[in-house]
């Protein structure tokens, strides 16, 4: 528990000791200022919520979780200080969690920084806040699905660059897979295939939260999912940290 | 302290470490040799825990690096190969995240973050970012994040490896300012360290062990080992070498090139002969004009050849 505490304070404090924590931050607020005030045309809705702030959320993290995720365990083995890590006294379980944490509390501030939008919807009229807090909730556990997923994948490959292409695509799996359009494709097969892509999609479960309702099935998926990928995290960073 | 038991590690169908088994013991500071891919790295990356062994196993004060690898890293301090540091990060801020993690916390994790930030002078660059740092001062934040835990045992994969010769005398007397009460592994391709710092040298090659001894022992190995060499001017030595090995002290003559007007020649003895001081006598009885005599440690390079190279011809 300690382990993983220190573990998270200098990957935290990481991210903030290089320029890029910065530009994905700015990056991050200008593009869901975008998404939410213009594209989502939150002045034609004339409704003072956040339907539209959250709808793109998916597509904003498909860009920007894997651009975060893509170093996490592929720097470390391209440097070499996955040596040093993983030789002072901690269990693999402290590193692989730590890491993800420090990682979830980033976008967790980037999120947070985004309450000026919050603000401003309740300046311009009276919204509902428990679903946007439940929409902030949705978001935060779409996001440490990504993370997961993305730090996985990052433990593969010591290129960055291939980290990030392969995170990118395999989210836009997780995002497709609850698409009409894409459940047709799959209309040959039986239902219960079917209806598992179908709950294998993080927009189903993030829509269903950002409804206003945080079901315990939701809850159990994005929790499960994110455990399980650490699990296979910490397997793959085993069976490749000597390459 | 550590023993090695039947250590072996395979990649796949490779084998880069065969069955090595040794033991060290506290104060002794063992010199690890062994030509490129011979499996040095690997067999420290066991030792620390950090890679499985695919047969046999370390043991480190006690604990089984396979069923208690945390134990072993505890009582370890290690450099790897390289030195590899977090660039982002000053010294500080790494010596603090090792301390931390090695359980010190407070007053005790500052004072003794500055004890070893003096023992290998850190403290000009402490709040530098490390990337921005000279080779010599990264491999030393290497060094002091090794040595922080004051550990047991502490494993140097090639840690004077590129440093200037004021740097690598700077890192030499530190290892043997701590090598009482500790054991030290390091692994060199500098041969004359092992004499310098090293109280035992181990040689691998191909992954197999195939010398274990004192430097002396390594040194002695050579066919040079006490050989004379010889320079007479050649116009008062006219027939040098079928007279020299007449002698009864001399085993062999081998003629040397030399400059124009001199005859060279290296001699090895017989067993047990004192060579040097029958071919003085020899010199002077005969009238030579006498330019140079000099009895031979034994070349390290020589044995070190041998050794490898006839290790390799037997696979
Ligand atoms: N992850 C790996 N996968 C496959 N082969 C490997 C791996 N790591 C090391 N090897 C091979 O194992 C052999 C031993 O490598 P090792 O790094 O232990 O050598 P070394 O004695 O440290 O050499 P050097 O003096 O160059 O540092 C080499 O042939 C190397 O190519
Ligand atoms: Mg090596």
């Amino acid at each position: 528990m300690k382990q993983t505490w220190i573990v998270f304070k200098r990957e935290l404090g990481g991210y903030f000791a290089t320029p890029v924590a910065y530009v994905f931050l700015v990056v991050y607020l200008i593009l869901s200022g975008v998404f939410t005030w213009y594209i989502g045309g939150f002045y034609e809705r004339d409704q003072a919520d956040l339907q539209t702030f959250f709808l793109y959320h998916p597509w904003l993290y498909l860009a920007l979780i894997p651009a975060l995720s893509m170093r996490m365990w592929a720097e470390e083995r391209r440097s070499g200080t996955i040596e040093l890590l993983l030789t002072l006294p901690i269990e693999m379980a402290h590193a692989v969690v730590g890491k993800f944490l420090a990682a979830w509390c980033f976008v967790g501030v980037a999120l947070a920084l985004t309450t000026t939008e919050w603000l401003t919807v309740n300046y311009l009229g009276e919204p509902d806040n428990g679903i946007i807090v439940a929409g902030y909730v949705g978001s935060m556990l779409m996001a440490g699905g990504f993370l997961a997923i993305g730090s996985c994948i990052s433990a593969l490959t010591k290129n960055q660059v291939i980290a990030f292409v392969i995170t990118v695509v395999a989210c836009l799996g997780f995002i497709l897979s609850g698409f009409p359009a894409v459940l047709d494709m799959f209309q040959w097969a039986p239902e219960f295939l079917i209806e598992a892509t179908r709950s294998f999609s993080f927009l189903t479960h993030f829509a269903a939260i950002t409804r206003g309702v945080i079901d315990a099935r939701d809850l159990v998926f994005f929790t499960s999912l994110i455990v399980f990928f650490l699990y296979i995290n910490a397997v793959f960073v085993d069976l490749k940290k000597a390459d | 302290m550590i023993e090695i038991r039947n250590l072996t590690k395979k990649f796949g169908p490779f084998t880069a470490v065969d069955d090595i088994s040794f033991t060290v013991e506290q104060g002794e500071v063992l010199g690890f040799l062994g030509p490129n891919g011979a499996g040095k790295s690997t067999t420290m990356k066991m030792l620390t825990g950090f890679l499985a062994p695919t047969h046999g196993t370390a043991i480190v004060c006690g604990h089984d690096v396979r069923t208690e690898p945390r134990a072993v890293k505890a009582n370890i301090g290690y450099l790897p190969e390289g030195a590899p540091l977090y660039p982002d990060m000053t010294p500080l801020s790494l010596l603090r995240f090792v301390a931390e993690i090695r359980g010190y916390s407070g007053t005790r994790r500052n004072q003794r973050i500055d004890e070893v930030v003096a023992l290998v002078h850190l403290e000009s660059v402490l709040h530098q970012r490390i990337e921005t740092l000279s080779k010599g001062f990264k491999r030393r934040v290497g060094l002091a994040q090794a040595i922080l835990h004051d550990p047991e045992v502490l494993i140097l994969d090639e840690p004077t490896d590129g440093l200037d010769p004021n740097q690598k005398h700077d890192v030499r007397a530190l290892i043997k300012q701590m090598a009482p009460g500790k054991v030290i592994v390091l692994s060199t391709h500098i041969l004359e360290e092992v004499e310098q710092v090293c109280t035992r040298a181990i040689i691998i090659a191909e992954g197999r062990l195939c010398f274990d001894g004192t430097p002396e022992e390594f040194r002695s190995e050579s066919r040079h080992h006490h050989a004379v060499s010889l320079t007479v001017k050649t116009e008062t030595a006219p027939d040098a070498a079928q007279a020299l090995e007449s002698l009864e002290s001399v085993a062999t003559v081998e003629v040397l090139p030399s400059a124009n007007g001199t005859s060279s020649f290296m001699l090895f003895p017989r067993e047990n002969a004192s060579l040097v001081r029958d071919v003085n006598r020899f010199v002077h009885d005969k009238g030579w004009e006498l330019e140079h005599l000099h009895v031979e440690q034994g070349r390290l390079d020589d044995v070190f050849r041998e050794i490898t190279q006839g290790a390799a011809s037997t696979v």
